[in-house]
């Protein structure tokens, strides 16, 4: 029983952490139909300023309780200063190209990416503890789990609801979904796409950086960080199928919860099942466990 | 005369959309037969059906005494029912010699695995000559020869037209569907292409179903009509007939002018 | 009919390696026959291209053909070279055959994505497999070539060689398929699917020839680079390894089949010497080319040169 009670609280918080990772995959491929691999570097962008800045915050004595909102802060300015400029200045002439050259695009920037953080933060590892050890620790029958946790749990409810929210209830929503569903027509109707685009990717691309950023405390910050990231994210997105919102929560929550049973159960199969699972949904429902009839919706 | 293909209470419907109403026909070898209606009347789902490309949801369909029903088009068109588009499917980022090699690769690959890798002076199937032969032969029937090295994509319409027929006599078939053979041509072109189409076709000795909006084409080369009006056939019979048929001239033709 | 003086270049090529190959230092040696190594792998990709397929995931049966090629060593105590190939060969060709009968469903960015899936599923399972080494993999056996253990200045070359050979048969191979139905078939599939079929053929058998076809190639590869490097690692089937492949079939082109070795041997100069320049900046400079190459180039460098079409 405790077991799988402990399986169940680790399924919980590995699936929100991937969900807040993911996130920002799926809305960037329902709106913009990319498949974006920088992605990744966004998440090492956020672990990276988010480690670097809070643990100079930290160094200077300054309140440690608000270096929570000290990451908030580093993961939204360096999404601010790098995202624009990669669509302003190089995506945005690529949408017309066919959606395979667009991934190796983003992956040309990716690999780009990976060297400006190392040119800026160096290769020597970042490690700030203190966030992660301040909320001290819960337990769940018997077994400690940092409060920390609970954190990550917090941004994938506050991510995944907002956009919902976001999407169906305000005028800025709709009007995003209208372009999902057909950008050209959304054009001709007079909304500004190429606005939306920007908006959407710079979002995504937050949301990407905001999970690196409150990993950060938690891991040791080194480059190639966000290597692993992509895959796992592309796993889980694909699992969810591509574009959907509900569709990435599921997909996390299946990982989320077969990375758990065989870390519990069967360590060897660990790395395999998950791109196993994601194999299996694309041989058989390739569109996804979310598929729908009509495109794309979030 | 014998019946090549026979079409048995064909239904299909998408969704709200009811495209085919129990449609039968039953269409005799070496005829020609031509079938009208307006858009949307069920004329290119008839053909879609037949070939494989869609399935009916309920009925079946009898090509020389064997149910093809389920069969994918590769299928029906190794069997020997071909068919050319409304729009031309065509390889545009080839040439047009280069789109019947494509064709007769597949007719000699279709003979045999080594057909795969076959060589070039290897004899194409049903022709009996080799490829370049056969390839010269078709484009010269069609009067493709002088656009050989032409990208497809830049052929006129017409042509176009041609070249799609064209691509659809390469695997010798016995029944061919041609879907609005001269649309997109101009009026004085359509006589001669379709005499031109009909020449190479029946000289390879084809049944022939043409879809046509122009009465004049259907009057001159159709012995049989067949019209077609919110999914069913309305009339099933010679053209002076049909297009005389009060049904037919409610919904397809529309009355002479007084 | 434009005569093909593709053969003659392979020709050409191959004495220039045989002759000049053992006058090269070990480090140029080296590199030459990586880049067949890996200028194998990219055929295969360049094979896939032409059907409009990208597939994420070569690594796989890369990874495949080295593993091949270090368990016949490990497990046999075989170290010919041409058994290894063989292996490599083999293994992939087996694995592709089987995986076909999935992939060649499908098209598109769902071909790519399922293709790196199941490299990471290689990958996942090679990282805790103990018996090969896990992460830490494993050594291979120096390669013998006809029972005959070269001496140490010699063994490199004797690689290098037997990759020349049998890497270029492969090549012209390659290139005399490309003329026949089949070969012809790969761009009518990525023009006009539906035309494929309408004219009696199978897109989906055709690509799974064709997805074979470049798993051996890939496999062959795997077990030169295997026996080239000396070492054998999970790594081989991350899908950064794949993602090389993509890179050096896109720079090179898909104009010739001796593009990809081409393409090859430059990725591996400006990795070395980029690497060198500055360890740090590396994949700047190379993402910095693909960028340029996707942008400004689409067919790759090798149509720099005069083109004759070549079908």
């Amino acid at each position: 029983m405790n077991q799988l009670l402990s399986v169940g609280v680790d399924g919980v918080i590995y699936s929100a952490w991937l969900f807040t990772a993911a996130l920002g995959l799926t809305l960037i491929y329902g709106v913009m139909k990319i498949v974006n691999v920088t992605h990744g570097s966004f998440y090492a962008l956020g672990a990276y300023a988010g480690a670097s800045i809070t643990g100079a915050w930290l160094a200077r004595g300054y309140p440690p309780m608000l270096s929570y909102a000290v990451l908030l802060g580093s993961a939204l300015l360096v999404t601010l200063v790098v995202a624009p400029l990669i669509e302003r200045a190089i995506l945005r002439f690529m949408y017309a190209k066919d959606e395979v050259v667009i991934l190796l695009i983003t992956y040309a920037l990716f690999l780009i990416l990976e060297d400006v953080i190392k040119l800026v933060w160096g290769v020597n590892p970042y490690f700030i503890a203190e966030p992660y050890a301040l909320l001290g620790s819960f337990s769940v029958a018997g077994l400690a789990y940092p409060t920390y946790n609970l954190i990550l749990v917090a941004l994938a409810l506050v991510a995944g609801l907002g956009l919902a929210w976001i999407l169906h209830s305000t005028r800025v929503g709709k009007l995003l979904l209208a372009v999902i569903h057909d950008p050209e027509i959304s054009r001709a109707m007079g909304i500004n796409v190429d606005r939306y685009y920007l908006v959407t990717f710079t979002f995504g691309s937050l949301l990407a950086a905001l999970a690196g950023a409150y990993t950060a405390p938690t891991v040791s910050v080194v480059p190639g960080l966000g290597v692993e990231i992509i895959v796992l994210s592309f796993a889980v997105v694909v699992i969810g199928g591509l574009g959907s919102l509900p569709g990435a929560a599921l997909g996390a929550v299946i990982v989320g919860v077969v990375r758990s049973l065989s870390v519990h159960y069967m360590p060897q199969v660990e790395l395999f099942v998950i791109y196993f699972v994601m194999a299996m949904v694309l041989a058989f429902r390739p569109r996804g466990l979310f598929s729908l009839a009509e495109p794309r919706k979030i | 005369m014998a019946i090549v293909l026979e079409a048995k209470k064909l239904s299909k419907a998408f969704g709200a959309v009811t495209a085919a109403k129990e449609v039968s026909a039953a269409i005799e070898q070496d005829s020609v037969v031509g079938l009208i209606g307006t858009n949307g009347a069920g004329k290119t789902t008839f053909i879609n059906m037949i070939t494989g490309y869609l399935k009916p949801d309920t009925g079946a369909i009898e090509y020389q005494g064997r149910d093809i029903t389920r069969l994918p088009p590769r299928a029906v068109t190794r069997l020997g029912i071909c068919r050319s588009f409304q729009i031309p499917q065509l390889y545009s980022s080839l040439s047009v010699l280069d789109n019947m090699h494509i064709g007769i690769g597949i007719v000699l690959r279709n003979a045999g695995l080594g057909g795969y890798f076959a060589r070039g002076g290897a004899p194409v199937p049903g022709f009996g000559k080799p490829a370049e032969e056969v390839a010269e032969h078709l484009l010269a029937r069609f009067g493709l020869a002088d656009y050989r090295h032409r990208n497809a994509q830049v052929l006129p319409g017409g042509v176009r037209k041609l070249l799609d027929i064209a691509l659809t006599m390469v695997a010798k078939p016995r029944v061919l569907l041609l879907d609005e053979p001269t649309s997109g041509v101009s009026s004085q072109e359509k006589f001669g292409i379709m005499q031109m189409v009909l020449d190479a076709v029946r000289a390879e000795g084809a049944t022939v179903l043409f879809v046509e909006h122009d009465m004049e084409v259907v009057s001159r080369f159709a012995q049989r009509v067949l019209a077609f009006y919110d999914g069913r056939i309305i009339a099933d019979a010679p053209p002076a007939v049909a297009l005389q048929d009060p049904e037919v001239k409610r919904h397809v033709v529309g009355r002479a002018r007084a | 009919m434009i005569r093909d003086r593709t053969p003659l270049l392979i020709g050409v090529i191959l004495v220039a390696l045989l002759a000049g190959g053992a006058f090269l230092p070990q480090w140029a040696m080296f590199m030459v026959t990586i880049a067949i190594a890996r200028g194998l792998v990219a055929l295969g990709l360049m094979l896939l291209l032409r059907a409009g397929l990208v597939s994420f995931g070569q690594a796989l049966y890369y990874c495949l053909g080295a593993y091949a090629a270090g368990a016949l060593g490990r497990f046999f105590g075989i170290s010919d070279i041409f058994a290894q190939m063989l292996a490599g060969a083999a293994a992939a060709g087996v694995a592709a055959f089987i995986l076909g009968f999935l992939l060649a469903k499908y098209r598109g960015i769902f071909f790519g994505l399922l293709s790196l899936a199941l490299s990471m599923i290689l990958y996942g399972l090679l990282v805790k497999n103990e018996a090969l080494g896990s992460t830490d993999g494993f050594n291979i056996l120096p390669s013998t070539l006809f029972g005959i253990r070269p001496g140490p200045d010699w063994v490199r070359y004797a690689v290098l060689a037997a990759a020349a050979v049998v890497a270029l048969l492969l090549a012209l191979a390659v290139n005399r398929y490309l003329n026949t139905p089949l070969g012809r078939l790969a761009p009518a599939i990525k023009d006009n699917e539906i035309r494929v079929e309408y004219m009696g053929a199978s897109a989906r058998h055709a690509v799974h020839v064709m997805y074979v076809i470049a798993a051996v190639l890939a496999g062959v590869g795997g077990a030169l680079a295997a026996t080239t490097v000396g070492h054998i690692d999970p790594d081989m089937a991350f899908w950064t390894t794949s993602g090389e492949f993509i890179f050096i079939t896109i720079l090179a082109g898909t104009g010739s089949v001796v593009a990809p070795f081409a393409g090859a041997l430059l990725y591996g100069v400006i990795h070395t010497t980029a690497y060198d320049l500055s360890p740090n900046t590396w994949q700047l400079s190379l993402g910095a080319a693909l960028l340029l190459i996707i942008v400004f180039l689409p067919e790759g460098l090798w149509s720099l040169f005069p083109q004759r079409r070549w079908r």
